[in-house]
């Protein structure tokens, strides 16, 4: 358990530190937000009617940005190698990674997603419904997306890799996750939606690791 | 702990790099790997850490007459010092020892110690892509300080180290091997402690 700890405090502060993507992620996610009105112009009805569609596709291209480097700068200087000879199994690595990732890069998106759905014309009382949505989602976003990061490892322009196959898996999550808060907002029940969307995140939480390991024992040999 | 190799065989791309390959390192015992670069020293660490596995042959960890179970020696009682440092850039030297000494169960007591020993003080506060390659290793030999363990398996562990430096980390050697330990280490150059050599 102090293994999985030192490991997790770790990755935070790689993940906040300098060169660190967590709000660089958050500044592209405005920058992706902001571009919508020009795009499809600034009716506040038609906006209404896109916004939570764009604010889920703005978030599962912001957690995109820092995933390329979650095992790559582990594997580029040896750090990787001491990972896996350590106290914990790689999964609970994997884990620890993914946790991280969650915190610092999909918490203050989570944040982010109420202001840029207000923003875009969404209704003020469905903001709340939002941050649950984008907090939920987003463990989804970075256990799939770390999995991503694991396999792609080694290969040349993995960030793009990462993406080709990370973003098909982020499909469910899209949907369920905007489908809630559509539905929200047309008076129907969501329930259903948000408890997909959790399923979803906890079923990546459980599953990925294994393979996020398995991955990165296949670089290591 | 003793280390017993059989009849290994290791292949890398396709191709064998070595086969019948058989020693064993006794605890107290160095053991000096040679080779032509490319013969397979790095590979053979790194199948003796078990992050390559074998094409054929047996790597065994023992203690006294038992035999212990591979993953957990690895896990526990040896260090892997591979060329690289691993450590982070961006980071301090202080968080980088703290990190990688804690991870392999090292109690404050012994980083400070290891501190101490390594001459790292002056060091700590700086990013460690400031450091000198001299600099780095010296911080990354600090886990294998504050974290005893009965095997160190080592790839040029001098390699970057000016002459005093060489001579202290022999004296580290040594201490290892009077404690029981034992050392297995890819070399180009003599190592600074008696060591049997092991040619690839």
């Amino acid at each position: 358990m102090s293994g999985f700890l030192t490991l997790y405090r770790r990755e935070l502060d790689l993940a906040w530190g300098r060169g660190g993507g967590a709000l660089l992620a958050c500044g592209f996610y405005a920058c992706v937000a902001a571009l919508v009105p020009l795009a499809v112009g600034p009716d506040p009805e038609r906006l209404a009617a896109v916004g939570p569609g764009v604010a889920w596709i703005a978030l599962a291209l912001s957690t995109l940005l820092s995933l390329e480097r979650l095992y790559e700068r582990d594997f580029e200087d040896g750090g990787l190698d001491l990972l896996a000879l350590g106290p914990i199994p790689l999964e609970a690595v994997a884990l620890a990674k993914g946790l991280a990732q969650w915190t610092a890069g999909s918490l203050p998106l989570a944040l982010a997603t109420p202001v840029a759905a207000l923003l875009l014309g969404g209704a003020p009382q469905a903001l709340p419904l939002t941050f649950a949505a984008a907090l939920l989602g987003g463990l989804g976003f970075s256990f799939v997306g770390s999995m991503g990061a694991a396999l792609a490892l080694g290969a040349r322009r993995g960030g793009v890799l990462i993406a080709v196959v990370v973003l098909p898996l982020f499909c469910p999550l899209v949907i369920f996750g905007a489908g809630a808060i559509e539905a929200f907002a047309a008076g129907m029940n969501w329930t259903p939606g948000l408890a997909f969307l959790g399923a979803y995140s906890l079923a990546a939480v459980a599953l990925t690791p294994f393979a996020a390991a398995a991955a990165v024992r296949n670089a290591l040999s | 702990m003793r280390l017993i190799v059989e009849n290994l065989a290791v292949a890398r791309g396709g191709r064998r790099l070595f086969e019948g390959l058989g020693f064993a390192a006794e605890p107290g015992e160095a053991v000096a790997l040679t080779g032509a670069n490319g013969s397979g020293k790095t590979s053979l660490l790194r199948a003796i850490a078990g992050l390559i596995r074998p094409e054929d042959g047996h790597i065994r960890f023992e203690d006294g007459h038992s035999g212990l179970e591979a993953d957990e020696a690895r896990a526990s009682r040896l260090h892997l010092m591979g060329h690289q440092d691993g450590l982070k850039p961006t980071r301090t030297a202080r968080e980088e020892l703290a990190f990688q000494a804690r991870w392999c169960g090292a109690p404050e007591a012994a980083i400070a110690e290891a501190v101490g020993t390594l001459e790292l003080q002056p060091l700590l506060a700086l990013e460690t892509r400031k450091l000198s390659a001299g600099q780095k290793r010296r911080l990354a030999l600090g886990r294998l300080v504050a974290a005893p363990r009965a095997l160190w398996l080592m790839d040029e562990p001098l390699a970057p180290l000016d002459a005093r430096w060489r001579e202290r980390i022999g004296a580290l050697m040594a201490a290892h091997l009077a404690g029981g330990g034992s050392i297995l280490a890819a070399v180009h150059d003599p190592l600074p402690i008696p060591a049997r050599g092991v040619s690839l």
